[in-house]
């Protein structure tokens, strides 16, 4: 066993976290926010896409827009010198895609459940938009956002079909613990795919843990 | 201290269309569920936008669709104490009452403090408030729109949220603590007595509209029109038409009634209240307002018993031709073997409503 797909694994999942969080966040307050009905509908279609579509269907469309012969490919290549497909960057963006869903669903859902009449007073008392947000809305949500965080980050820990699709399987690279896995049991080694199988395994079981955890502890108010 | 409202709002199946001003008393706002009190309310405090007319408190104007304004419930500065106080469950007593402070840490805490000692909440500042009783509550969300000194406090449905004998006990000592500030009072209620014993002035709404508005004794003396006067609590209300002018025909009971008052036109129904109405004997049958009658079921209520009379006479298959009379219990065990029973209604205890 080797110790390179777990690191890459583990740094992968982190930096696609760290940008579906604050982007989900970002996003599902956004959408909260908005006022005409049909276009969040289809707003919430587009961006909960990647949830639905079958993981290599993402990787195809994620090539098309990163390829080296396409426009943002290509202008990222000739103006920064990167090239995204086949790099570790790509695992990232891979993760980040498919879990982004996860987290914006669920931190709508959490904005969207915190009692409306609340906001409503807290706006006659006088508190900003953003103060709103900061004392109100995002401790009742916290939960819910916290959970939708894991969630997104064991999806992206797990992430195969888009990640071999735009990153391939490069060994200490881009070989991530799910392809590395696959690439294990398809050279016959059942032994060493069986340790990865154990650590992934491992992990899931802390991810979920933790966000009883979380659910638990914050609603300890109450009760 | 002075608002001025005018305002008109379209929602589906429903419409919005209120005009009302006062002066620096308390004032009521009495209407039946759903008849548009909270969305008034929520109109004021700028949470609902309405759309046309105008909102004015103490000569700032908080909206108006001619001028295109339309202040921000931030812009307001309105107390509102919402229907199940709304105190935000993720923070303490204090930190709730704190809230609507922008003040500096320490003035903010004495001021907190302050209020907290004249809200009786001593010892459940640390505390969440669904660690406290419904009434330590509602006196923490008050103290939360008082302690920002709002230039005008606004409750809507304050005791609602409350077991009814809570309510008794709590009442005097809310209306206590509202002295403490020195405002515009304007209360939302579907209660008649909460309005008769808090307000000074009254509006009612029905359906939507402002039908009245004026002192709240004439209104309860007075009601003038049909909603006014259910609203009012008048159980007795029948269609009538007028004979001359002090003459009027009630339909439903089948009885001429004589006025004191000269009878107005457009006068359509006439009501009278159930603890109005008197128990005459046979003697007296043949005086002027007075009505033989049976007894068509009665209900034991606490202290009192409600009978629902017919008129003897009449035998015109009519729903609507029950008159309620309320009976202390010992009045009604001397009279209630009577064969013939009259009631009379008393000249001037008679409503005249369009």
């Amino acid at each position: 066993m080797q110790m390179s797909p777990i690191i890459i694994s583990l740094k992968t999942a982190s930096a696609s976290i760290a940008l579906t969080f604050l982007s989900g966040l970002y996003v599902a307050r956004w959408i909260v926010r908005m006022k005409s009905d049909k276009a969040k509908m289809i707003l919430d279609g587009i961006l909960t896409l990647p949830l639905v579509l079958p993981p290599t269907v993402a990787g195809f469309l994620l090539l098309i827009v990163f390829g080296v012969n396409r426009p943002v490919g290509k202008f990222l290549l000739q103006f920064l010198g990167t090239k995204i497909v086949f790099s570790w960057s790509a695992t990232v963006i891979a993760a980040a895609v498919i879990s982004f869903p996860l987290m914006y669903r669920s931190a709508r859902g959490a904005f969207e459940q915190v009692d409306q009449e609340l906001i409503m007073a807290a706006r006659t008392l006088g508190m900003s938009e953003r103060r709103i947000f900061w004392k109100i809305i995002m401790p009742l949500a916290l939960p819910g956002v916290a959970g939708g965080g894991i969630l997104a980050f064991a999806r992206g820990l797990g992430e195969f079909g888009a990640t071999a699709m735009i990153a391939g399987n490069i060994e200490n690279k881009t070989r991530t613990l799910p392809l590395a896995i696959y690439s294990e049991v398809a050279a016959g080694n059942m032994q060493a795919a069986s340790y990865y199988v154990i650590i992934v395994m491992l992990i899931s079981f802390v991810v979920v843990v933790l966000t009883n955890y979380f659910s638990i502890r914050e609603r300890k108010y109450f009760k | 201290m002075s608002l001025a409202v005018d305002i008109k709002k379209k929602l589906k199946g429903f419409s919005l269309d209120v005009s009302f001003r006062t002066e620096g008393e308390y004032l009521g706002i009495l209407g039946a569920s759903g008849s548009g009190k909270s969305l008034t309310l929520k109109c004021i405090a700028g949470i609902e936008t309405p759309d046309e007319g105008c909102i004015v408190l103490n000569g700032k104007v908080l909206y108006d669709s001619e001028k295109k304004i339309n202040l921000k419930p931030q812009e307001r500065n309105i107390g509102y104490l919402f229907q199940n106080y709304a105190l935000f469950p993720h923070m303490t007593v204090e930190e709730n009452i704190g809230m609507g402070l922008r003040l500096p840490e320490k003035e903010k805490k004495q001021k907190v403090n302050e209020m907290i000692v004249s809200f009786h909440l001593q010892g459940l500042e640390k505390k969440y408030p669904n660690k406290i009783s419904g009434g330590q509550q509602q006196r923490v969300a008050l103290a939360r729109c008082i302690v920002y000194k709002p230039d005008i406090l606004m409750l809507d449905e304050p005791f609602s949220a409350l077991d009814s004998h809570l309510r008794e006990q709590l009442q005097d000592g809310v209306l206590e603590l509202l002295k403490l500030y020195e405002g515009e009072v304007l209360m939302v209620t579907h209660s008649r007595g909460e309005v008769y014993s808090f307000c000074s002035r009254l509006v009612v709404l029905d359906n939507g509209r402002s039908i009245l508005h004026g002192d709240t004794k004439d209104i309860f003396r007075q009601p003038k029109l049909y909603g006014a006067a259910r609203l009012t609590g008048c159980k007795n209300i029948s269609k009538c038409e007028v004979l001359s002018p002090k003459n009027v025909y009630a339909a439903d009971w089948d009885v001429i009634l004589e006025t004191e008052q000269k009878v107005p036109q457009q006068v359509k129904y006439v009501g009278i209240r159930a603890h109005d109405l008197q128990i005459t004997d046979a003697g007296q049958a043949k005086e002027k307002n007075v009505m033989e009658c049976r007894i068509n079921r009665i209900v034991e209520d606490v202290f009192e018993y409600n009978v629902f009379f017919e008129n003897r006479k009449s035998n015109s298959e009519n729903d609507n031709g029950e008159i309620l009379y309320k009976a202390d219990k010992q009045e009604w065990d001397n009279i209630r073997d009577k064969d013939n029973l009259y009631l009379r209604f008393p000249e001037s205890a008679i409503l005249l409503l369009e």
